[in-house]
């Protein structure tokens, strides 16, 4: 009993898959041969003549067509799709019909002077990679400013100290630095005949907008009273202090170590090295020469906070 | 700099772009078709001739000015033409007491001719006949092919890959379903050829695959042959012959089976079996005095794993 149901269920699943293909299926005699990478079908069965005298012409054709391209679809659409931008693509194969070129295949080009030289000489071409994170000059940039730090100057700004490969940017940066790095901050200096004025510099000032948020600006406002009202002095004593103590240990180490030092040097050295530490940046004033210069008065909390 | 053949240099990279682009290429360009007109032409041929240049547009070219020329005897000016607009398919039609209505469809390797194959044109309706609403231009056919013919008969074989040739368009990786509208259909039936365009309409069927209905649009042709040119048979090898840097590269050490299971083979350096790392069992270490036999896996220097 449940067999024979069984068999009426299978046979019931066969019907109902044989009649939704049936729109799309297609009697015929000999399978079509498939190009689809050219979205090309050839059809070989035998033309029934007898048929298309019978019929009128066009009937025939378009029958015989509306047939063909069914198959053909079918066929395309077993290839796998993918959806690209809110489209539905099928990717297409290879096409398999051989045609013949347009033109002959392109013959290796004799090689230029430079490849023959380089041939010649061993030279292999090295590939330069876009952009590398340049290690070095972070690395030439912490060690000038520890130095710095040792010998109480300040550190030159990006673009000046010299790194490996320096590229375009850093070197333009360079340049402007540098010009602008005159008594009159370079608003003098002449430009080269095709130089055209750097367009990045000048002032940055941010200001808080006009009509914005209230909340944040009452209480801002509310701060800055708070600020004018107290007696308080704006100044974190404890910080001040520590910062000051801390200038004057590194002082006294500089100063031991440059005795320590410089026992069998002449006087003159003297001169050069504090010349030559004024160059390099803004120098901090060194009393030049020889000697040390006099401390210079430094009392404790009284002074506004140094930068 | 590059030598151009040694007639043009260019001299600005917009022109060394253009050379470029017609040069010799590993992938080639879209064949572009070049259309024109013979010394005494019939309305049906140049209504025929523009209906052809619609369904080839962007790439091909129609000539409006009459050429006296007979692509059959002398095809120098025809491989002038080709050379100056970079087209190697040409159509040509002309008509005379003696061939009336008469289209020559043609390729050129090279600028040289390969092959022209000569069709009558018995019955016409253009596309302006058939009252319908219109393919949007561009839209690469599909292209059927019916009838013995054209598998059994040497010219219709050539006038199958010809016509294949002329008509598929750009290749392309991929193609959007619902933009399947335009087919081609060639049939070849008691020595006629019978050329029918129709836009498919993809129906809902019960399934993911659309019933196919179709609407006579375009152009429809009914041809005869008539002469054929065709290429000899090395030259014809010579055009096909591909480059080599074209060809799939194959990869090595992998192999199928009958099953469909995927191969890999590995090739090992040759290990010195007794220093080999195994999990360590303290049984099996080597004792000092009468030794115990290592039990090792043996595994020779050709390995073949299963790789899923």
């Amino acid at each position: 009993m449940a067999a024979c149901s069984i068999e009426d269920l299978l046979a019931k699943a066969e019907q109902d898959e044989a009649e939704k293909l049936k729109s799309i299926t297609v009697q015929k005699e000999l399978d079509l041969e498939f190009d689809i990478g050219n979205l090309v079908a050839y059809d070989k069965n035998r033309i029934d003549i007898r048929q298309f005298r019978e019929q009128k012409k066009e009937d025939f054709l378009r029958s015989l067509a509306r047939d063909n391209t069914q198959l053909l679809v079918n066929e395309i659409w077993k290839h796998p799709t993918e959806r690209v931008e809110e489209v539905i693509v099928v990717k297409l194969p290879e096409p398999t019909t051989p045609l013949p070129r347009e033109k002959p295949p392109p013959k290796p080009r004799p090689p230029t002077k430079w490849e023959e030289f380089a041939k010649l000489k061993g030279i292999q071409k090295k590939k330069k990679t876009n952009l590398v994170w340049d290690d070095v000059a972070k690395n030439e940039l912490h060690r000038l400013r520890n130095i710095a730090r040792a010998q109480k100057i300040k550190v030159p700004g990006v673009g000046l100290t010299p790194t490996a490969q320096q590229s375009k940017t850093d070197l333009a940066r360079a340049v402007n630095v540098a010009k602008s790095s005159t008594a009159s901050a370079g608003k003098f200096q002449d430009r080269l005949p095709k130089e055209k004025a750097p367009r990045n510099t000048g002032k940055k000032r941010k200001f808080q907008p006009v009509i914005g948020n209230f909340s944040n600006e009452k209480q801002r406002q509310l701060d800055l009273l708070k600020v004018l009202d107290s007696k308080k002095p704006r100044l974190d004593v404890n910080k001040a202090v520590n910062k000051q103590m801390r200038e004057d240990d590194r002082e006294e180490s500089a100063a031991k170590f440059k005795k320590g030092g410089k026992k069998g040097r002449k006087g003159g050295n003297f001169s050069g090295k504090g010349k030559g530490g004024g160059g390099k940046g803004k120098g901090k004033g060194r009393a030049g020469g020889k000697g040390q210069g006099p401390p210079s008065g430094k009392k404790g909390a009284g002074k506004p906070g140094k930068r | 700099m590059k030598q151009y053949g040694g007639v043009i240099k260019p001299k600005t990279k917009r022109a060394k772009r253009f050379l470029d682009n017609r040069a010799p290429k590993l992938t080639e360009n879209v064949k572009n078709a070049m259309i024109m007109k013979g010394g005494n032409t019939s309305m049906t041929v140049t209504q025929a001739l523009k209906d052809i240049y619609a369904l080839k547009k962007p790439s091909a070219v129609l000539y409006k000015k009459k050429n006296i020329a007979r692509p059959f005897e002398d095809s120098t000016s025809l491989e002038f033409f080709s050379k100056k607009t970079d087209s190697s398919l040409f159509l040509f039609g002309s008509h005379n007491k003696k061939r009336p209505n008469n289209l020559i469809f043609g390729r050129l390797f090279d600028f040289h001719v390969l092959d022209m194959i000569e069709l009558g044109i018995e019955k016409y309706n253009s596309l302006s006949d058939i009252k319908s609403s219109k393919c949007p231009e561009g839209t690469k056919p599909m292209l059927v092919f019916a009838g013995d013919a054209f598998d059994h008969e040497n010219e219709h074989k050539r006038l199958k890959s010809l016509l294949t040739d002329f008509f598929r368009g750009p290749v392309v990786p991929s193609v959007r379903l619902a933009g399947l509208e335009h087919v081609l259909h060639f049939t070849a039936l008691e020595g006629k050829i019978y050329m029918r365009s129709y836009r498919s309409l993809l129906k809902k069927s019960g399934c993911r695959t659309p019933r196919i209905e179709l609407e006579e649009i375009g152009p429809s042709f009914d041809f005869i042959l008539r002469r054929t040119h065709l290429a000899s048979d090395d030259l014809y090898k010579t055009a096909h012959k591909q480059p080599k840097a074209l060809k799939p590269k194959k990869k090595k050490n992998i192999s199928h089976d009958t099953f469909g299971t995927k191969f890999g083979r590995l090739h090992m350096q040759k290990q010195d079996l007794a220093k080999l790392q195994t999990r360590k069992m303290k049984g099996l270490r080597k004792r000092r005095g009468p030794a115990a036999a290592a039990v090792v896996a043996g595994e020779t220097s050709l390995k073949t794993t299963e790789v899923e």
